[in-house]
């Protein structure tokens, strides 16, 4: 008896320490699972936090307020359309800056507003005719370097206000600004700061050379070498020296180079950009010039400072001082880019937009679905209730199996060959790009369709053949409308595997530049993937963001259209 | 039942939509080389928003690709022209003319330089065509005259004067018209640098090219009657051990690895250096600094003329070609401020954008190469 209880002692206590170890190994197991949860969200998080920074800038737009005077001699009243309207636009933007006169500064100051500018305005006339020999005032989009300026990618830029009195001098394209030592002591900071930089740099390479010439006297080089260090070491020596005396000089005296941050100033509406700095003085070139305004004493200039070097920017100073100017007149505002939504494909970034390629992802997938859904679903019907069960349907399952495998570009290849060589049908348009997706979506809907009739109970069909009703007859009335709400959610998962897909495109010759928005099923086009993967290849820094916005918009389709199937689902689904 | 009658509806619209429309084309057709690529395709929406005519439709297809099908015959499925970043080959011509295809217009439009650049952060380098070769060909002269392995693993051990960081390049896979450029201007501007390259990219007949093959090891098996293709063979192979890599034919995604890679050197087209100039800084090749003027007067050696080319047998029957022409050709397009300029393309000498000019005006067929 004492025996026995200890026996099942021992195998109690076996099984509560057996139990440690396995609750345990069950609680590590789902802490892996709720791990592995937490990296696929955190992979997701990252994605859509770097496409939507990279891209929500694309939904604004800077335009500019031009003064436009629709020149009689200008229009050619014969036939609006052809007459001069660059030069209408080009003499609206002179007009704002009418001391802009050398060739380059007017080249610049017209590639500040777009080449879009042109046909609004011709659209305008045309629309207007009245409005010939008037004035009016219009919003024109802006250059997209000019809109990535005020997006901030250009330079950051730093506005700060001073209220310190100083006196300001023109002569000719020269300005000067005097005031006392605190109404500069920012500017000269930054002077300052920018000779320890450089002075930094120097110690270091001093530092560099002096070891250089002990290591060459050290191995006895030859004579030629130990001077030629030792003549570096010496101008280093110097120049460290000289750096050091100029940073600590109460009488600072220095010049603002190209490779620096640039300081503009804005006093009285006049813009200029800082070339010399002394304790009590900054002196630098006009850029933008004012109607009224001139020499004098003012209480309140603003201090701009351009960080990033304009060797290293695509707007030069006065580029920017003229697009600041214009926003102090209140010349420019951002809107919501509705030429993004509006427009087809281009190669100026401000007056590129996705329509087209939404258009012909549109196209394509209604060609896909009425030709994918009732050949998949007869096929799926077909297969599950009608087919004996032989060694030939075997094979057919076996082949669409796999053809739900196989890679896509092998349907593009295929569709080429077939479609456009032998059929001969138009390249780039929608209509093959369409039927070669057709061919890779149908195995998906085959095989969702099958599973969806599977799923539905046999006392189903044996309900409907009790009372009398035929193979057929049960099958369209009884089995098809409860299975298709699954069928239509394979169809949709399909789909939107379809509407992402851009490979097969490239070898029927989707993969394109198209302007024109397509119109019919034949009309050259491409679709929303295949514009991403052009953009992110443009060399133009704007289409940074729009490939990121586009990625935005081809992602919200694709969601819609899966939400759509959970809905379907839930709605219609019945559950056994 | 409400189902199936909306599916008709949108079956009976397709077949409405979707007939009809296919035996002619009222758009231009236009493919080829990805270089020329985002030139013309801001000549075409030019045109396309100031003529009545459609845009024409562009394809990045490659210089050879583009050929290809450009050849494949006439009639309205046939491209319309083909833009080449090289000039076209001799048996691409002849394939052309055997499908029927005779009359070709060929227009050159600009240059484009091939930059060597990397990371502004990093250190800059002043490259000759000789170093070029040395870090880069597969097989390099050894000391005994005689090709090895290309052993350098550091820019200093090229040429001393180079900074001490590792070779790493990344540069166009051999599908990409500017790996080609690349290396007939730079590769093979490198490899004459050495004697006995040069003496056998000259060399005719068997006993000098076999005599010169003897000098630089290289093995019978490769011997060819014209010493040029063998020079060629060896100036050509990049070297497949780590120290090339290839980007792909994106060069958006050079500059941004670049940029993540202070220490490493991307070879790309001029207009991407253009507008990355923040980013990136080209190396000086031969001492020449890559600018907009130094390619234009073809003291910078890395750069390679643009092409296309027409069917005269579809002018006429595809509307617009001439008109594109026109507009390719104007002084506002091509001329020296052009808008083409704006977007990096290098224009041509006056007088030689007179003589392609007039080519465009009387569209003057090509003659055989």
């Amino acid at each position: 008896m004492g025996n026995g209880t200890h026996t099942r002692q021992r195998a109690i206590n076996k099984v509560r320490e057996g139990l440690v170890r396995r609750y345990a190994a069950e609680r590590r197991f789902r802490r892996y699972g709720m791990l592995a949860v937490f990296s696929g969200l955190v992979f997701l998080v990252i994605m859509f936090t770097s496409i939507i920074s990279n891209g929500h800038s694309a939904f604004r737009q800077h335009y500019v307020r031009l003064t436009v005077e629709y020149d009689e001699s200008r229009i050619d009243m014969d036939d609006p359309a052809a007459s001069d309207f660059e030069g209408v636009v080009k003499e609206a933007t002179r007009e704002m800056f009418p001391w802009m006169s050398s060739r380059r500064d007017k080249q610049r100051l017209y590639g500040l507003i777009s080449g879009d500018a042109t046909y609004t305005v011709r659209d305008r006339v045309t629309d207007n005719l009245s409005l010939i020999g008037k004035r009016e005032e219009l919003w024109v989009l802006l250059d997209d370097d000019a809109d990535m300026f005020f997006k901030g990618y250009i330079t950051p830029v730093e506005r700060r206000l001073m209220l310190s009195k100083v006196e300001l001098v023109l002569d000719g394209d020269q300005a000067t600004l005097t005031g006392d030592e605190t109404a500069f002591a920012k500017i000269v900071e930054a002077v300052r700061g920018n000779l320890r930089l450089q002075l930094a740099v120097a110690e270091a390479e001093l530092e560099n050379a002096s070891r250089l010439l002990v290591g060459a006297e050290a191995r006895k080089e030859g004579r030629d070498e130990v001077v030629r260090a030792r003549s570096k070491l010496e101008s280093l020596q110097t120049q460290v020296a000289d750096l050091k005396t100029r940073i600590l000089s109460a009488n600072l005296n220095e010049e603002i180079g190209e490779g620096m941050s640039s300081h503009l100033i804005n006093v009285n509406d006049i813009y200029f950009r800082i070339n010399a700095v002394t304790a009590t003085s900054i002196s630098g070139v006009v850029f933008v010039k004012s109607t009224q305004r001139l020499s004098g004493v003012s209480g309140q200039w603003q201090l701009i400072t351009l960080e990033t070097p304009v060797a290293d920017r695509r707007l030069s100073d006065k580029e920017i001082s003229v697009l600041l100017s214009l926003q102090d007149q209140g010349r420019i505002e951002g809107r919501f880019n509705s030429v993004f939504f509006n427009a087809g494909d281009s190669r100026e970034p401000e007056q590129s937009g996705i329509l087209g390629a939404l258009k012909g992802s549109m196209y394509m997938l209604i060609v896909t679905l009425l030709l994918s859904f009732p050949i998949g679903v007869a096929a799926a019907v077909y297969l599950e209730e009608f087919a004996p069960q032989n060694r030939w349907t075997d094979f057919i399952e076996v082949n669409i199996n796999n053809l739900a495998a196989v890679p896509s570009i092998v349907f593009g290849l295929l569709g080429l060959a077939v479609f456009i060589n032998f059929f001969g049908l138009p390249r780039s348009a929608p209509l093959v790009g369409g039927l070669v997706l057709t061919l890779m979506t149908l195995p998906t809907i085959i095989i969702s369709g099958r599973a969806a009739l599977k799923s539905i109970p046999p006392s189903i069909r044996e309900a409907a053949l009790g009372v009398g009703a035929s193979k057929v007859q049960t099958v369209f009335y009884h089995v098809l409308p409860l299975a298709l709400p699954g069928m239509l959610t394979g169809t949709i998962i399909g789909m939107a595997q379809a509407l992402g897909e851009s490979a097969p495109l490239l070898m029927i010759g989707m993969v394109a530049f198209i302007v024109d928005v397509p119109q019919s099923f034949t009309d050259p086009a491409t679709a929303l993937p295949v514009q991403i993967y052009l953009w992110a290849d443009s060399p133009e820094r704007a289409f940074v963001e729009r490939t990121s916005a586009a990625i935005m918009v081809l992602l919200g389709f694709l969601i819609t259209m899966n939400a759509l199937a959970v809905v379907l689902r839930k709605r219609f689904e019945r559950r056994w | 039942m409400k189902l199936k009658t909306s599916l008709m509806a949108v079956a009976f619209s397709v077949s409405i939509f979707g007939t009809g429309q296919v035996a002619a084309r009222d758009y231009i057709s236009i493919v080829g080389s990805s270089t020329v690529y985002p030139f013309a395709t801001v000549v075409a929406e030019k045109f396309g928003k100031s003529t009545r005519y459609n845009t024409p439709k562009i394809e990045s297809t490659g210089s050879g690709g583009g050929m290809k099908l450009f050849c494949a015959g006439i009639g309205a499925q046939y491209p319309d022209i083909t833009n080449a970043s090289r000039r076209m080959k001799k048996s691409e011509q002849e394939k052309c003319a055997g499908n029927g295809v005779h009359d070709i217009v060929e227009v050159k439009v600009g240059y484009d330089g091939i930059a060597i650049a990397n990371a502004k952060k990093g250190p800059a380098f002043d490259l000759s065509l000789k170093d070029v070769f040395l870090a880069l060909a597969k097989q390099i002269p050894g000391p005994d005259g005689k090709l090895m392995d290309n052993p350098h693993r550091y820019w200093k051990d090229v040429n001393p004067s180079l900074p001490d960081v590792g070779i790493e390049v990344l540069g166009p896979p051999p599908t990409s018209g500017t790996r080609d450029a690349f290396a007939e201007l730079a590769m093979e501007g490198g490899a004459k640098k050495f004697a006995d390259l040069k003496a056998l990219r000259k060399a005719q007949g068997e006993g000098e090219v076999k005599s010169l093959m003897e000098k630089l090891g290289i093995p019978m098996g490769a011997y060819n009657e014209k010493g040029k293709k063998i020079f060629q063979a060896v100036a050509h192979a990049i070297r497949e051990d780590g120290a090339y890599i290839e980007a792909g034919e994106n060069d958006n995604l050079i500059v941004q690895k670049l940029d993540a890679n202070p220490d490493a050197l991307g070879v790309f087209g001029f207009s991407f250096l253009d507008q990355n100039a923040d980013k990136v800084q080209g190396s000086k090749i031969d001492g020449v600094d890559i600018t907009f003027e130094s390619v234009a007067d073809g003291s910078y050696p890395v750069s390679r003329p643009l092409y296309f080319y027409v069917k005269k047998a579809h002018i006429g029957t595809i509307p617009g070609i001439e008109g594109y022409l026109q507009e390719f050709a104007s002084a506002k397009a091509w001329g020296e401020e052009g808008y083409l300029a704006d977007k990096g393309m290098i224009p041509m000498p006056a007088g030689e954008r007179r003589a392609f000019g007039a080519d465009v005006q009387g569209l003057k067929s090509m003659s055989k190469l």
